[in-house]
């Protein structure tokens, strides 16, 4: 009889201990707290300062003392997007750079990823060890990556002339491969290798999750090779493929210290990504009105791309 | 209740991250208030930035025994230089004292992140008369208090290599066209031998070198208003006289025009891959660690064409070199003024310039840094006679920038083998005037 009193003294202290702090209620919003906070800080708050400066004329006159800047509207958007003026062509030009090049890195390194990730699939001695080497180029710091990039492509004393040129004679007399519209492709390429592995990982990781009993009823069906990969592979890895392409375009049209480390502040024209070009319009020539006018210009693009971007691929997936 | 918890709970979170980073900001100000202590950005004026702790050093300490103010020195390199006074400009946390380009100091002035050298700040620091004339007035815009002060002095020679020109029985060049013919029989592509080796991938060396050519030629890149006039004739055939030496003249090797590291066209001069240097009398330092004596190497002033073409000025160099300012933000002012006194006094200049390869600015000084005698002189008389300042404007930095990569992309043409004519450099010229105007 004794005995069964607490227990009952326990129920019935249950519901008041429930009641008594609210701590239950805000463990969620204390967990997410700090997130919030810096994500304020490190992203949003910066970002309406950017979006701020872009509509005052931030120039050497007034960064000491920025409440001083006047306040000149769309000023600057209209001097970013005057493509009849030198700055206004020079901001296209850099668009569309900018726009082949993440065509070209994007599709590559999505086409080598897959690839190499199909072929891998199969098990096969030694595929630890490509599996490993493969990933090296996106273990490796970027600036060490791509400082050692700079020095083979230079023309002189460069690997890739050495090779093309004195050894295998392909060429008969050394390139430039860091100026002219030949930058373009070395920059290209050293963006391919350094994203590809990337790519490589995320498609390896999505084709282990689909199950081996899948191929085999196909296997049993008389599907071939090539029309498991279409029908199997590539349709259940599409969730996959949608983030990692998005993932791969933001990354690739924003790049910034590919150019940054092969070609310094200043990149040829032909090698002048839109990230380099808003840097060298602030940093270079001291204008940071103009500059932020031009990021948030490329926010906007991004937003857009990107937004569209999901509303198709999520229609195209609900259909499905 | 619940959101009257989660509400303080924000609040008190919010203040106190508040609270920290005013804290590190009242650190930082007492650190050069209270006790005394100044902090130094010193530009890297020697082989690296250790080597130049290592000559500061016992000069910091000096002045610290003398005057119980102690400095915390920070060398920093040039790449990163002017992107850091910039931000300590744009968010008033900066060094007490810093030095920077001269060329900059018409731009950085007009940031106002400066203190002026008024008559009572000048006094403080000794009084303009100690300096040479032509040195001060890089300190800043004409008609206002100056807001930086020379430190270190330089200008362009033309370096050229004894042995290949006697060989070649030659005498350097006292003509432009006298270096092109020199350049030209000294330049043996077969041997990987080169008359003239530039850093033709470094836009600060392209736009002195607009500049130098264009005032030979009797041009001017800004007008008595301060508007840009980048496509005057005699820019565009300024521009043009450099270029030709990749294009025309091919007298350089079309690789030159990937260098942009101080040490590499000096470090050709050295290996004897090419016969002839222009550049600053700093590259002594690289010319020596790589192996020359100064008795290999003689420095003559950069000649002009002959005869002078209509306008044209006999000006061999700008007056290059490093400046003083002290941080308007700065706690301690009169610390400050009392280290740019000693900074820019002559014993200290005579002890610095050695190792920094550099001229003196002050009254009196004797060119040290070198035991070649027709070397200093020519330096000396370069600095006299022949060298003129880059403009005085706040548009400066940009005309730097949008000049000198306008000549890069040129230079780069004429070295894929693309023929640079007087419309090309003017076209491109004219490009670089655009965004000038547009920006401005």
């Amino acid at each position: 009889m004794t005995t069964t009193n607490p227990t009952r003294a326990a129920v019935v202290a249950a519901p008041s201990r429930r009641r008594r702090p609210p701590w239950k209620g805000a463990t969620p919003y204390l967990l997410v707290l700090p997130a919030v906070v810096l994500e304020l800080l490190i992203h949003i708050i910066p970002m309406l300062v950017g979006i701020w400066m872009s509509f005052i004329q931030l120039t050497q006159f007034f960064i000491a003392n920025w409440s001083q800047a006047p306040f000149v509207g769309l000023d600057n958007y209209k001097i970013a997007l005057n493509f009849s003026s030198s700055i206004g062509q020079a901001l296209f030009h850099s668009f569309t750079v900018s726009i082949l090049y993440t065509l070209i890195v994007v599709g590559l390194a999505w086409l080598f990823g897959m690839s190499a990730a199909a072929v891998l699939q199969s098990g096969f001695r030694g595929r630890g060890g490509l599996r490993t080497l493969f990933l090296v180029p996106y273990s490796l710091p970027i600036y060490a990556g791509v400082i050692t990039w700079s020095f083979m492509l230079q023309r002189d004393n460069g690997l890739v002339n050495h090779v093309l040129v004195n050894n295998l004679h392909i060429l008969g007399s050394s390139p430039f491969w860091l100026i002219g519209n030949n930058a373009f492709f070395s920059m290209a390429i050293v963006a391919l290798w350094r994203s590809w592995p990337f790519a490589f990982l995320m498609i390896m990781a999505g084709m282990q999750s689909i199950p081996d009993e899948v191929y085999q009823a196909a296997a049993v069906d008389g599907a071939s090779v090539w029309q498991q990969l279409r029908h199997i592979t590539l349709g259940m890895l599409r969730p996959v493929n949608v983030v990692l392409i998005l993932m791969l375009f933001l990354w690739t049209f924003n790049d910034f210290n590919t150019p940054f480390v092969l070609f310094g502040a200043t990149p040829p024209p032909s090698a002048d990504l839109i990230s380099i070009h808003i840097y060298d319009n602030s940093f270079i020539n001291w204008n940071f009105g103009l500059g932020a006018a031009m990021s948030v210009l490329l926010l906007l693009f991004l937003l857009v791309v990107t937004g569209l971007y999901l509303l198709i691929t999520n229609r195209r997936s609900r259909r499905a | 209740m619940k959101a009257r918890l989660i509400s303080t709970v924000v609040t008190v979170l919010a203040v106190s991250a508040t609270a920290a980073c005013g804290g590190g900001g009242a650190s930082t100000s007492s650190s050069s208030g209270a006790s005394k202590t100044l902090t130094y950005w010193a530009s890297n004026q020697g082989s690296s930035l250790q080597a130049d702790q290592a000559v500061l050093g016992p000069e910091l300490a000096k002045f610290q025994k003398q005057t119980g103010v102690k400095v915390n020195l920070q060398v920093i390199g040039w790449p990163d230089l002017l992107n850091k006074i910039l931000g300590a400009t744009t968010s008033g946390q900066g060094p007490d004292v810093l030095n920077i380009g001269n060329t900059w100091a018409a731009s950085l002035q007009a940031t106002g992140a400066f203190v002026p050298f008024d008559t009572k700040a000048l006094t403080a620091i000794g009084g303009q008369d100690k300096f040479v004339p032509a040195s001060f007035a890089t300190g800043g815009v004409v008609g206002k208090p100056v807001t930086s002060v020379p430190l270190y002095g330089l200008v362009y020679g033309l370096y050229y290599n004894k042995k290949m020109f006697a060989d070649a029985g030659l005498q350097p060049p006292t003509t432009w066209q006298e270096l092109q013919a020199a350049a030209a029989k000294l330049t043996i592509p077969a041997k990987n031998q080169y008359g003239m080796v530039l850093e033709g991938g470094s836009y600060t060396e392209s736009v002195h070198f607009a500049f130098i050519f264009g005032q030979q030629n009797g041009g001017q890149p800004f007008d008595a208003s301060g508007k840009p006039t980048f496509t005057s004739p005699g820019m565009v055939s300024g521009v043009k006289q450099y270029v030709d030496l990749v294009g025309k003249d091919k007298v350089v090797n079309p690789s030159n025009v990937q260098y942009k590291n101080g040490p590499e066209a000096p470090g050709d001069f050295a290996k004897g891959k090419a016969a002839m240097l222009m550049s600053q009398n700093n590259a002594d330092n690289t010319l020596q660690a790589d192996g020359m004596k100064s008795t290999d190497y003689g420095v003559v002033a950069i000649p002009t064409p002959s005869p002078l073409p209509a306008g044209g000025k006999d000006v061999a160099s700008f007056v290059a070199g490093i400046n003083l300012s002290i941080f308007k933000n700065t706690k301690n002012q009169a610390a400050a003024l009392q280290f740019v006194k000693f900074m820019t006094s002559p014993e200290e200049q005579t002890i610095l310039d050695k190792p920094f390869t550099a001229l003196p600015v002050v009254k009196g000084g004797t060119v040290n840094f070198t035991d070649n005698k027709a070397e200093a002189d020519a330096f000396a008389a370069v600095l006299a006679t022949k060298a003129v300042p880059l403009p005085l404007v706040p548009a400066e930095s940009e005309f730097e920038t949008n000049v000198g990569n306008a000549v890069n992309g040129l230079l780069a043409e004429a070295a894929t083998g693309k023929n640079v004519t007087t419309t090309e450099v003017k076209a491109a010229l004219q490009a670089a005037q655009d965004k000038m105007a547009a920006a401005g």
